[in-house]
């Protein structure tokens, strides 16, 4: 099989190149990164990040024949030859598929990732209705893989400002917990022409969440609940 | 020697950031410790991630239950290795902690009455094995997800201080054997450092990747358990691990026991739901080592599924597509990626597959390592704490209990977190670092940067894995240990004559995996020597030569240690603490 792969080393490289690679792949080998693990076997300076190679962990997002996606679960049959591999586009690279992912952190962090709710907590579980949590699907299954923050052109312009799709479906995640008694912070610290509303619903998340969550609608969401608030 | 390494102090150091390290870090950052958290993925990547079923806690939701039913399923499970007083421990904790974990945000499944849902597991039962209960937390089948995020967000709340991407190499000890830290390896940069602290604990997880089929990550490589071998700590137990009966077949990825604690059941190639001959009671809910062997046994008889006979069937099409996309979406996720099936309407092909390591770093319940020191088989070793899979408290004995991993790391993580706390280290100072502090981690990285030619490390690595597959998989006797014994020796020494060829600083992954190596090569010298010494069958230890356990010989706690590969012994704690012993007895489901 024939790839393409994004190649840098900052500390041999002046710029990127694209380096060609063609490998007898073995019939065991499915998925894209099993792929990538049989040409690392072979060339150990190609570098990129996997860990439990079954989509749960984000860690093997790139950007996969110009689409966001997880190696892991990238079913090689379904990719056209030869396979262009980038990084994730939109962050700083590191080396090769590796891309510096502190701007994307930094805003998931911004939006207060955690349950607020300073009343004593019961001596046992706080209870929730099986209505109030089904609130929670579709949201709390987020991996952080980045592939729809790196998909989306509002975050590409503003990656310090927007927050981004992950962010804002974070965001909404807490906003949507029956247990929560943050909202109206919450609200405060995404009503902004930026943080919350650069997004423009192109749906290029939604295209390609590889967990199949929709942080359009997420964000549509909370767009609806600022306004109600304010009239 | 230690001039030349830059040094950073901190009063804890915790080495990883999985469900273990954070529930501790979490209990130490609230308390105001200036901690370190090392990982070499970025916390929500761990391991811990992986895990679907639940967690067990006789909360009590969905029928009668007690921490005393839950305490004996878990002696029963662990085939009498496990400690008592251990597990009462955790069995007692268990409805706090998961009742913590809801309040910190834990998105739980609900029942109607808006308490936490809870699923039958294998080998949890209602008053003492009389029928299958309904003990497992459950977030669907995602709950390892579902809590390493709540943990995580919990330690961003908490302001907890995480080095992300980086990786121990080892530990510093000093001349009376007192842990003041480890050096590290920032992979971004490649710099290598001195982390010293009053106290080092280790979150390092399991070592899956010692086996060529494993549910583990890639991540999994035993790092905790070899900076500890090359410390001169004993490592115990290490000869059980467990396989999961649902692997799916060819990719190992995990299908949960949740399948099966929502009914789902197994099938051979004559379509028989064969585990009501292995385990009349509890069916395909026995734990796991049964149902694994049960497997295995079909298989070699000839009733395995497939064109090669090699696997068997779980079928699950009959709970419906409603229990089945609420309760198991991620499990049709991946049967529908990884195995070619839709669940709703076929079976899925699964095979017993590495899954979860019941040995490691001895312990006592408040994670301080222990080792044997003159007549004291569990003295504590200054400094050093150790927590989750990496750790042998030992809660599992010689086969965990479905549900009781999760448990482990939040009932262990926490009361390590609190016994460090108790210790008062603000008011204590740093010991001095002793003078060759780094010199190892600085000889393994010098081989690795002088080796010009060599073989590599993608080939040691995976005959080593090839090897423990083949000499210390489901069915082990003297023949195949000891000839595992010998091979692994030998793929320890061409272990040493690597070579990589990358040459970069900067994010160096081809570093990165062969100095996992070494740690992947202790691990195995654990498991197999340990393994091939234990002349009985015990949980997860299946010797066809000795078909039977033998409490009268071999009711102890195995210790390995690096030095020499020598072997020490020492007794269960068949005591609890304050109810009365379940004294060993035959163990059927």
């Amino acid at each position: 099989m024939r790839f393409r792969i994004y190649r840098y080393d900052p500390e041999q490289d002046a710029k990127p190149r694209l380096q060609e690679y063609d490998i007898a792949l073995d019939p065991h080998d499915r998925m894209l990164l099993d792929a990538l693990i049989r040409l690392k076997s072979v060339d150990d300076s190609l570098s990129f990040r996997r860990s439990c190679r079954e989509g749960v962990c984000g860690s093997d997002a790139m950007n996969i024949n110009g689409r966001n996606g997880l190696a892991c679960t990238t079913n090689l049959k379904t990719l056209a030859e030869p396979v262009e591999l980038r990084p994730l586009p939109g962050l700083p690279v590191v080396r090769d598929l590796i891309v510096d992912m502190s701007q994307f952190f930094k805003q998931y962090h911004s939006i207060k990732p955690y349950l607020v709710n300073d009343e004593p907590p019961p001596e046992r579980e706080r209870l929730q209705s099986p209505g109030e949590r089904e609130r929670l699907d579709g949201l709390y299954e987020c991996i952080l893989c980045a592939c729809c923050s790196t998909a989306c052109p509002s975050f590409w312009w503003n990656p310090d400002k927007f927050v981004g799709p992950a962010g804002l479906l974070n965001a909404y995640r807490f906003i949507a917990d029956s247990r929560d008694r943050d909202l109206n912070d919450r609200l405060d610290n995404l009503e902004d022409p930026y943080r919350l509303f650069r997004c423009h619903s192109i749906m290029n998340c939604v295209d390609v969440c590889p967990k199949g969550l929709n942080p359009t609608r997420a964000i549509g969401n909370i767009k609806t609940m600022i306004v109600k608030r304010a009239v | 020697m230690v001039s030349k390494l830059p040094v950073r102090r901190f009063d804890a150091l915790i080495i990883g950031a999985g469900g273990a390290g954070m529930r501790a870090s979490l209990q130490l950052a609230e308390a105001g410790l200036s901690v370190a958290v090392l990982s070499k993925v970025f916390p929500t990547r761990s391991h811990t991630v992986a895990a679907q079923g639940g967690i067990g806690a006789s909360l009590g939701n969905m029928s009668e239950d007690h921490w005393l039913w839950h305490m004996y399923d878990t002696i029963k499970g662990s085939d009498w290795l496990g400690d008592q007083d251990a597990i009462e421990y955790m069995c007692k904790m268990a409805p706090q902690v998961v009742y913590e974990l809801e309040h910190f945000g834990m998105p739980f499944d609900r029942n109607p009455d808006g308490t936490i849902y809870q699923r039958p597991f294998g080998g949890h039962s209602a008053n003492f094995g009389e029928k299958a209960i309904q003990r497992a937390c459950a977030a669907a089948d995602r709950t390892g997800h579902a809590m390493l995020h709540t943990l995580y967000q919990r330690n961003v709340r908490a302001r907890t201080q995480f080095f992300v991407e980086w990786m121990a190499l080892d530990l510093i000890r000093d001349a009376d054997g007192e842990v003041l830290g480890v050096t590290a390896l920032e992979m971004e940069t490649g710099d290598v450092m001195i982390l010293e602290a009053k106290v080092t604990m280790f979150a390092t997880g399991g070592a899956g990747r010692i086996f060529a089929a494993s549910t583990n990550a890639f991540i999994n490589t035993g790092d905790g358990l070899g900076m500890a071998a090359r410390a001169g700590v004993p490592l115990q137990d290490m000869e059980f691990w467990q396989f999961h009966p649902t692997g799916v077949a060819g990719a190992g990825v995990l299908i949960t026991e949740g399948v099966r604690g929502e009914g789902g059941i197994l099938l051979n190639s004559q379509g028989e739901r064969f585990m009501e001959r292995y385990a009349p009671n509890l069916k395909d809910l026995a734990s796991r080592d049964v149902v694994s062997r049960s497997m295995d046994q079909e298989i070699k008889e000839g009733r395995g599924c497939g064109p090669n006979r090699d696997y068997v069937l779980l079928k699950l099409d009959h709970l419906g597509p409603e229990v089945i996309n609420k309760r198991l979406p991620s499990i049709r996720e991946i049967a529908i990626k990884f195995a070619n099936v839709d669940p709703i309407r076929e079976p899925i092909p699964v095979v017993p597959t590495i899954h979860y390591m019941m040995g490691g770093i001895p312990t006592n319940v408040h994670g301080q390592v222990v080792l044997p020191q003159g007549s004291d088989p569990a003295a504590v070793l200054p400094g050093l704490y150790a927590v989750g899979e990496c750790a042998c408290v030992s809660v599992h004995g010689a086969n965990r209990l479905g549900t009781n991993s999760l448990l482990d790391l939040l009932v262990f993580g926490r009361s390590a977190g609190n016994h460090v706390v108790g210790q008062n280290l603000t008011a204590q100072s740093h010991k001095p670092l002793p003078k060759d502090a780094g010199e190892l981690s600085l000889a393994r990285l010098a081989r690795l940067d002088a080796a010009t030619s060599g073989e590599s490390v993608a080939q040691v690595a995976s005959d080593l894995r090839k090897s423990m597959q083949s000499h210390c998989g489901v069915f082990r006797n003297q023949q195949l240990l000891a000839a595992g014994v010998q091979k692994v020796l030998e793929l320890e020494a061409r272990s040493q004559r690597t070579a990589i060829s990358d040459r970069s600083r900067i994010f160096n992954t081809a570093r990165v995996e062969a100095l996992e190596l070494d740690n992947l090569v202790e691990t195995a010298k654990a498991t197999i020597f340990s393994a091939e010494a234990r002349r009985e069958s015990r949980g997860a230890q299946a010797r066809s030569d000795y078909p039977a356990r033998d409490d009268a010989n071999w009711l102890n706690h195995t210790l390995w240690y690096r030095d020499g590969n020598r072997l020490a012994y020492k007794p269960v704690n068949l005591k609890p603490m304050s109810v009365d012993s379940f004294p060993p007895k035959a163990r059927t489901y």
